[in-house]
């Protein structure tokens, strides 16, 4: 006793040619369903990778107790050299402490294009700032030079906004700065931001005090040791966390936006391709009611009638997954240039497909197939036989 | 013409014994078949008619074993069906009972060939032996030329002949028909009565048919009516 | 009316497959009016937004200030009428996932240019009374369950420490789209704590909100200010209330116009499969169509049978989708409030739901009424037997 479906694939396959029109409208509102939700993970992918990629476990940020980002918080010279001698700071190669002293404002910038003014970050580093983030490669051009009204930018920023590309000029604080680089940090936060020298942009924006400071581990497993001593010290208030962290924590509200919207607008779109799957399998059922019945008389069991016809489903479910997954593959080609809720500033990420988000979609598909057929399949299965003959 | 004399000696290969089955509609029960006795000789080719509500297409069903009776017993090549459980049922009519529809009841989907190759994807034949095994039926039915056409591609009577290979390609023992010829001008009825004597005469193939026709009747060796429910006069 | 009589048997006949395409377009409905009702949202803090004030910021951007002698300079100004400053305060309640907007603002000029905030004038003036008072709206006042007299803090994150406040008043909004979840409090108290703890950051304004005397003469008004602080520290950028929202928006159109697309998008598809299912089952009955033809109805009268059918189904669907959009609106906007303080359906959402049924119902019978108009009554009727 053969307990797998007898009835040849084909029978499947040919049975939903028929019905072209039907079969191929199901399957694209299938599709869709699955574009929409891939586009969904793999945004949220996107965002957590650009945001987490952005940092360094072995680097520490350290900002006014209390600030939630580096834009809102303020610290002192006289904290920041505080923090400059503690022990568990890395030392550099030229002998100095790995510390970056940094300044970050928010500007606005007018879109190319658009014309439209979005905000963008402005980060006052120093020659440690770079060493301390070994993902930004200079592009074009070169480094700004110190003590100079030079700055460079982020690709992202050259690329969207007038007057970021090199050699153009951005004014700003009663100055005009010209880009002298392009650099690119990958994924990451930093590929939308703009780069100057601290002690130029400082007494531009009339800032006394630094934003941040960033420092360099000697050893990643020391970092308990000295966050306790940076936030117990009554002089200092501040708090320090891992430079991965502190990125997490920026996308948090975006992430779980994105993620609330995504999620019901999928749950809601799914329900009705899995209703438009189980009407073209009531249909199709109605449809082949005799043939049931043949199928039934000659041998076959009712387990391989609903298998039949839970296959179609599982099938048109497939298919749809398949094309939905496809396209939303292009997706990668396009990067979301969009303003963080948190830091109000410029983020640009991108979609991210990955084996798992693969997988995901298409059990996401299969699982629809399977719910719009399943009792249009139990239904076909419970046919009696004479009735179902009769109906010829 | 077989005279009767001659099937006297031959076995019973179906034994009915007390069968009734009555149907509910709605709130009611209607009778169809009381306490119905007899047995079919093997290699008879039976016809049964009788007015419409009759009976004889319940009877028909089960004997071929896809309805099942109220009360009583039906014996097949010994085994009696009434006592099968619905999944042995079904692997017992795989092999055992051959089927001829008066609306041919062929897969749109399949080809000729994928048509009656389907009984065969029920047993454990490998796929040469099925293979060899449809065309030797699609021969014996005279469309060995006609394998790969789909039945929209076919006229009515050759979709029938399509059906009559499928029925046989397993050698089962018995073939039930229901009204075979309703739906075919008179050339090609003619030409699947004929199909049919030859299978019972020359293979020896056990046929029960359902018909209104006359001249069905009159190539079958035995006639049985029914009415309401009872047999009412023998002829051959 | 017998045709009446006929349409609705016909639509309950196959009451599985009705049913189901009911349902199927209930949802396609229920996701239009969801998502537009998303978008709107967005664009809620423009719709409130006023053409005749003005926002005066620093032209760098938001988080830069203005010095405090600037709002006399902005009142001497031609075409002023008043001038209310503010900071955005940014503090947090509990913990970040609380998040509502919370400002200092000096409290007679802002209640005088926002009339569509309605505080009531004994609450009014408790408030100004007590420099730590602040009052909140009444949808924010409802969820955390404060009452009058109850201390609030806040943990300053732009201005460090931690702030305690006393509710003074609960604020109505006039109309439907104003936002009921702010909190205002006193700039007073928050200057006096930074003369005290950062002198340096005292006598700083975020942002000015100024009411002109003429619509009309906004934009001049706005130019004219900017030229008063031309050249000097802080420059200035000043364009309507309206404006200065939309640049808000503007930041993440790309958001926006996606959800615009995706909407559109699926739901044509659903519609496109909810019509399929109705005009299959106006194929199948072809041949009852053909025996109508016979006894001598019109192909008038067929079509209005098929379309009548087609357009009962779709209407009721689109009745249960109206009907489930507000709930499923009222949740949404309780789970993404910190996003959307204004979650409201519109009645041009209503209008596009009814207008969407329709056209879903008149396509689905296109198809089917042409055929069966046209076809042959022997034809039909062979389909039968």
């Amino acid at each position: 006793m053969n307990p797998l479906p007898d009835i040849p694939f084909s029978y499947n396959l040919r049975n939903l040619w028929t019905r072209r029109l039907t079969t191929g409208l199901t399957i694209g509102g299938m599709a869709l369903v699955v574009f929409v939700f891939s586009a969904v993970l793999m945004l949220a992918e996107g965002l957590k990778k650009t945001l987490v990629a952005t940092g360094s476990p072995e680097n520490v940020v350290v900002i006014r107790k209390g600030s939630d980002s580096e834009i809102q918080s303020g610290v002192e010279r006289l904290q920041a050299s505080t923090i400059e001698t503690q022990p568990e700071v890395a030392i550099g190669a030229d002998g100095q402490p790995l510390v970056a002293k940094e300044l970050v404002v928010v500007i606005v910038l007018p879109k190319r294009g658009t014309g439209k003014g979005s905000n963008v970050v402005i980060r006052g580093a120093s020659a440690e700032s770079l060493l301390l983030r070994p993902q930004i490669r200079l592009l074009e051009g070169r480094l700004p030079k110190p003590g100079s009204s030079e700055i460079m930018a982020g690709i992202n920023i050259a690329k969207r906004f007038t007057g970021g590309g090199l050699g153009e000029t951005l004014r700003f604080g009663m100055r005009s700065w010209t880009v002298v680089g392009i650099f690119d940090a990958g994924n990451t936060g930093f590929s939308s931001e703009i780069w100057g020298d601290v002690d130029q942009l400082m007494p531009a924006f009339r800032r006394q005090a630094y934003s941040s400071v960033i420092f360099r581990l000697r050893d990643p497993s020391e970092f308990e040791a000295v966050k306790k001593r940076i936030e117990n010290d009554p002089r200092l208030s501040l708090e320090a966390m891992r430079e991965t962290r502190y990125y997490e924590k920026q996308s948090e509200m975006m992430a779980k936006f994105l993620r609330i919207l995504g999620i019901s607008l999928t749950a809601i779109f799914s329900l009705g391709a899995i209703i438009g799957a189980m009407i073209t399998m009531y249909a199709a059922v109605a449809n082949r009611v005799s043939e049931i019945g043949t199928l039934r008389a000659l041998g076959f069991h009712r387990r391989s009638i609903l298998g039949a016809f839970l296959l179609e489903s599982l099938l048109l479910g497939f298919f749809g997954g398949a094309i939905g997954l496809f396209f939303s593959a292009f997706l990668q080609f396009f990067t979301i240039s969009t303003m963080n809720f948190q830091t109000f500033s410029e983020l640009a990420f991108s979609f991210d497909l990955n084996f798992q988000i693969a997988y995901q979609a298409m059990g996401f598909a299969l699982i629809m197939g399977f719910a719009g057929g399943l009792l249009p399949a139990v239904r076909a299965s419970r046919l009696p036989i004479v009735d179902a003959l009769r109906a010829a | 013409m077989i005279p009767g004399g001659a099937m006297a000696e031959a076995r019973s290969i179906v034994e009915i014994r007390n069968v009734s089955k009555s149907y509910r509609r709605g709130s009611q029960i209607v009778p169809v078949l009381e306490n119905i006795t007899f047995d079919i000789a093997e290699g008879e080719f039976l016809a049964l008619m009788g007015p419409s509500g009759s009976g004889k297409s319940t009877l028909l069903n089960l004997l071929a074993g896809i309805d099942s009776v109220d009360s009583g017993s039906i014996l097949i090549g010994g085994l009696d069906i009434t006592t099968l459980s619905e999944t042995d049922l079904a692997a017992w009519r795989a092999v055992n009972v051959g089927f001829i529809f008066q609306f041919y009841n062929l897969i749109p989907v399949l080809t000729a060939f994928g048509n009656v190759e389907l009984p065969l994807l029920l047993t454990r034949l490998s796929r040469k032996e099925r293979h060899e095994h449809v065309e030797m039926a699609l021969r014996s039915v005279g469309l060995s030329d006609r394998m790969d056409h789909y039945p929209n591609q076919l006229s009515g009577g050759q979709q029938q002949r399509v059906a009559i290979a499928r029925a046989v390609v397993t050698d089962p023992v018995i073939l039930v028909a229901d009204e075979p010829t309703g739906d075919l001008d008179r050339v090609s009825a003619a030409e699947i009565l004929e199909l049919m004597s030859r299978l019972n005469k020359e293979l020896g193939k056990t046929i029960i048919m359902v018909t209104h026709d006359a001249r069905a009747a009159e190539k079958a060796h035995l006639i049985k009516q029914l009415d309401k429910g009872v047999f009412i006069n023998v002829s051959s | 009316m017998f045709l009446l009589r006929l349409v609705f048997r016909n639509v309950f006949r196959h009451k599985l497959r009705t049913w189901l395409t009911v349902l199927g377009i209930t949802i396609a409905i229920l996701a239009f009016g969801l998502l537009r009702t998303v978008i709107s949202a967005w664009y809620a803090g423009v719709e409130a937004s006023s053409a005749s004030r003005l926002v005066t910021r620093n032209a760098i951007s938001i988080i830069f200030t203005l010095p405090l002698s600037y709002e006399e300079r902005i009142r001497q100004t031609e075409g002023v009428r008043i001038v209310s400053g503010g900071n955005w305060f940014g503090g947090i309640y509990i913990d970040e996932k609380h998040f509502f907007a919370n400002f200092a603002i000096e409290p007679k000029p802002f209640f005088a240019l926002y009339p569509e905030i309605i505080l009531p004038p004994e609450q009014e003036a408790a408030f100004i009374r007590d420099r730590k008072g602040f009052v909140a709206g009444r949808k924010l006042v409802e969820k955390y369950g404060w009452k009058l007299g109850d201390t609030v803090t806040l943990r300053g994150t732009i201005f460090p420490g931690q702030w305690d406040f006393v509710m003074r008043g609960i604020y109505k909004g006039r109309d439907k789209n104003v936002d009921e979840t702010t909190f205002y409090f006193q700039w007073d108290y928050l200057n006096e704590k930074m003369k005290k703890t950062y002198p340096q950051r005292a006598d700083q304004i975020g942002f000015f909100m100024i009411g002109v005397t003429r619509p009309d003469i906004a934009s001049d008004v706005a130019a004219r200010i900017d030229n008063e602080f031309r050249n000097s520290i802080a420059e200035t950028l000043t364009e309507t209330e309206k404006a200065f929202q939309m640049s808000w928006i503007a930041m993440s159109q790309a958001i926006v116009t996606a959800i615009q697309l995706v909407s559109f998008v699926v739901i044509v598809i659903i519609m496109a499969v909810m019509a399929n299912t109705m005009a299959m089952t106006a194929r199948e009955r072809i041949g009852e169509y053909a025996i109508f033809k016979a006894l001598g109805f019109g192909g008038g009268y067929i079509a209005a049978l098929i379309f009548g059918e087609s357009l009962i189904i779709s209407m009721i669907g689109c009745a249960f989708g109206i009907a489930f959009t507000f709930p499923a609106a009222r949740a949404f906007g309780d789970a993404l409030s910190t996003f959307f303080p204004i979650f409201n359906v519109a009645p041009e959402t209503i209008y596009m739901d009814i207008a969407a049924a329709a056209v879903i119902g008149t396509v689905a019978g296109v198809f089917p009424s042409w055929r069966s108009i046209r076809i042959r009554i022997a034809d039909g009727l062979r389909r039968i037997g």
